[in-house]
């Protein structure tokens, strides 16, 4: 505490996220003044580099921003780039990279329910510590975990930064044989990631309103993954709020990103306004799209049923929509592969020619944009990427004032110690990949 | 008798070989038993203080601080192994390494004088003695086991440094150089990945760094006949491992070659 009634917090680093961030707290007189989500993370100046590669470059070197979600960055990349020379995957070719886009989300969505966001509900440190007394909880997140891995090596020879993946397709595509182990897998799988919906749905959920403007991919007839129409959900206080779409083309004339001197994530905004990507923008925008089944599980777990135009913008039950569309992810898998036909060629010829191409997938943690300008022998001239992170970064910033400004409003004075762990909650909510939003700057302390 | 105390360790990477940790799902939740994972910040809050019985580090440094920060973590390591290309060659960061990082900074950053970095990426070792390098971009889950349970039991990992070439003979792959003329970097990487790229019917693209005997010069021209241009030349070994002196060194010959 200073003598002019201003306490300040410094939480960091940050447990139980990918990458390296802090959270800076300001207090005066007993009332929160700013929260700044730091990130830290050094920069590596992908953009840069991306100048002058060739543009069958880009998936290989781009997955390597992050090691968590690199099938988002190899697609995202690939769209983008095939959108430049006017080519477009389609039939089998694409239903193997939606299956393996499954893969990382089963994988990357049942390590952040089971192992880093479930051990907050149960007060725990990891979940190495929350195994002590619920193993099998954890063990089964870690099978469930361990069959999205098995999709993603199978198809793409390995878990983190798989190599078959290329412009136009897959170096190799597998034969039907090969695809029923997995099959196998998954069917049990299913078991495994259906009774962690039911584990997560009972957990107590503090309540929150994140009010920020809900940002996805969506597609006329399914749960938008590794393609789709970007997709605003308004707020609106209580209501539904209205629903806007726009052309991938226009994506950086709504989501402008802007400098703040504490982090070395870019912050962003949406049409001027806060807005959030991830699980829950993802099932507000899309959730009608999935399987009556699922949506039976998402009511009897406490999110409201989107096809009566509920939206669940508690950031806490954002555990069961991840649960969720990890079993929806096994199921589209073992559908993918039950209709699976081995495509003529592994891949189509993707031609260089002088153009901008924009591409987008729906990372696990949220939307990721690529935009790349390509001369016309392929060379790269151009390069952004916009991660899901560094586009929350202001609603979770909000989050966290949200909760601690709850918290001070209503009992005895915090201890520093309870208001950090109330902020961390309220930041892992959102599964932050603080690697990927800080891909390139870095931070130099404003003083 | 206490457990042996496990650190794991970030500096400029992708957090993919930490992630491989946490990968070992068969495994994990009995190596927590065995050791007490004191440190490992992807997977616990609460880290706890040194020393350490063995450090694993993630990623090479690239600021000033984080050349400090190394130290600390080699003071308070009994034994220090870095884990992955950034860690071992500086990674793919150190493209910074050959071009004009002012430049790189104004080009993608609307106010550059927020940022702060040095010109370089540079391996852990380069700042601090290291006791073992585990290569690959990323790590190789079986070869992440074999080197923590070999340090636990203090004898020396079984490792090998040979070429990609003879993961593909004992897997059976045919060699897609001769078979395809395809461009492969296997004759000059490091074994470790159990040769997959050519399993997927690509070549080779030097993801674990230079083998332990390889001949660039002789090498080179080879790719060249494959059908590979001068600037595609340098490009393939301008990657994960750029930074390693001997895809380094070629890389820069085939540079002025091309430029002639």
């Amino acid at each position: 505490m200073t003598g002019d009634g201003t306490r300040q917090l410094h939480l960091g680093p940050l447990g139980r996220v990918e990458g390296e961030g802090s959270l800076h707290l300001v207090l005066r007189d007993g009332e929160l003044a700013e929260a700044r989500l730091a990130i830290y993370e050094p920069p590596r100046f992908f953009e840069a580099f991306l100048r002058g590669r060739g543009h069958t470059e880009p998936p290989d070197l781009t997955s390597r921003i992050c090691g968590i979600c690199p099938v988002a960055y190899q697609l995202s990349a690939c769209r983008a780039l095939e959108d430049a020379c006017g080519v477009r995957v389609e039939g089998q070719l694409a239903a193997l990279r939606r299956l393996l886009y499954c893969g990382e989300w089963i994988e990357s969505q049942a390590l952040h329910v089971h192992l880093l966001h479930a051990p907050d509900f149960f007060g725990c440190d990891s979940a190495i510590e929350l195994a002590r007394t619920h193993r099998e909880d954890v063990a089964r997140g870690l099978r469930v975990k361990q069959a999205g891995n098995a999709i993603v090596e199978l198809l793409g020879g390995r878990a983190i930064h798989p190599v078959n993946v290329r412009l136009g397709g897959f170096h190799r595509v597998p034969a039907p044989a090969e695809l029923r182990p997995l099959a196998e897998l998954l069917r049990r799988a299913r078991d495994d990631a259906e009774e962690s919906v039911h584990w997560v749905s009972g957990f107590d959920f503090p309540d929150a309103v994140c009010d920020a403007d809900l940002f996805a991919l969506a597609e006329p007839d399914h749960y938008a993954v590794e393609s789709g129409t970007p997709t605003v959900l308004r707020t609106d206080g209580d209501r539904r709020g209205s629903v806007h779409a726009f052309p991938l083309a226009e994506f950086g004339t709504h989501v402008v990103e802007h400098q703040v001197p504490y982090s070395t994530a870019l912050h962003s905004r949406l049409d001027g306004r806060r807005h959030l990507t991830g699980s829950l923008a993802r099932f507000a925008i899309s959730g009608h799209r999935m399987p009556a089944g699922l949506l039976d599980l998402a009511v009897a777990g406490g999110l409201g049923d989107p096809r009566t135009g509920a939206v669940c913008r508690n950031p806490y039950r954002s555990i069961v929509i991840r649960a969720i569309e990890v079993l929806y992810a096994v199921d589209e898998a073992l559908r993918i592969i039950d209709e699976y036909r081995p495509p003529p060629r592994p891949y189509i010829p993707v031609p260089a020619r002088a153009a901008t191409g924009h591409g987008a997938t729906e990372a696990p943690r949220g939307l990721l944009y690529h935009r790349y300008m390509l001369a016309a022998d392929g060379t790269v001239t151009d390069a952004v990427l916009v991660p899901p992170t560094a586009q929350n970064q202001g609603a979770i910033e909000a989050d966290v004032a949200r909760a601690v400004r709850a918290r001070l409003a209503v009992g005895p004075p915090a201890e520093d110690a309870e208001l950090a762990t109330l902020s961390e909650r309220a930041i892992r909510n959102h599964d932050p990949c603080i690697s990927c939003s800080a891909h390139f700057l870095r931070l130099s302390v404003e003083r | 008798m206490d457990r042996p105390r496990l650190a794991v360790w970030k500096f400029a990477s992708c957090d993919g070989c930490q992630l491989t940790l946490l990968d070992c799902e068969d495994e994990l939740l009995d190596l927590a038993e065995r050791l007490e994972i004191a440190h490992f910040l992807e997977a616990a809050t609460a880290p706890a203080a040194g020393p350490y019985d063995l450090s694993l580090v993630e990623g090479s440094i690239t600021t000033a601080q984080d050349a400090e920060r190394i130290r600390r973590v080699r003071a308070a390591s009994r034994y220090l192994v870095t884990i992955g290309a950034c860690a071992t060659a500086g990674g793919i960061q150190a493209l910074r390494n050959n071009a004009d990082v002012a430049e790189y900074r104004a080009v993608v950053y609307a106010r550059p004088e927020y940022v702060e970095t040095l010109v370089t990426s540079t391996p852990i070792s380069a700042h601090v003695p290291v006791d073992f390098e585990l290569r690959g971009c990323p790590i190789d889950r079986g070869q992440l086991i074999e080197v923590i349970t070999a340090y636990l039991a203090d004898r020396t990992p079984d490792v090998p440094r040979h070429s990609v070439c003879f993961e593909c003979k004992r897997r059976g792959t045919v060699c897609v150089t001769v078979a395809h003329g395809t461009p492969c970097l296997g004759p000059v990487t490091h074994a470790g990945c159990g040769a997959l790229c050519p399993a997927y019917a690509r070549g080779c693209y030097g993801c674990f760094g230079p083998s332990d005997s390889t001949n660039l010069p002789a090498f080179v021209p080879l790719l060249r006949r494959g059908g590979l241009a001068g600037p595609d030349v340098v490009r393939v070994l301008r990657t994960f491992n750029t930074a390693a002196p001997e895809f380094d060194t070629a890389a820069r010959q085939a540079a002025e070659e091309a430029d002639r």
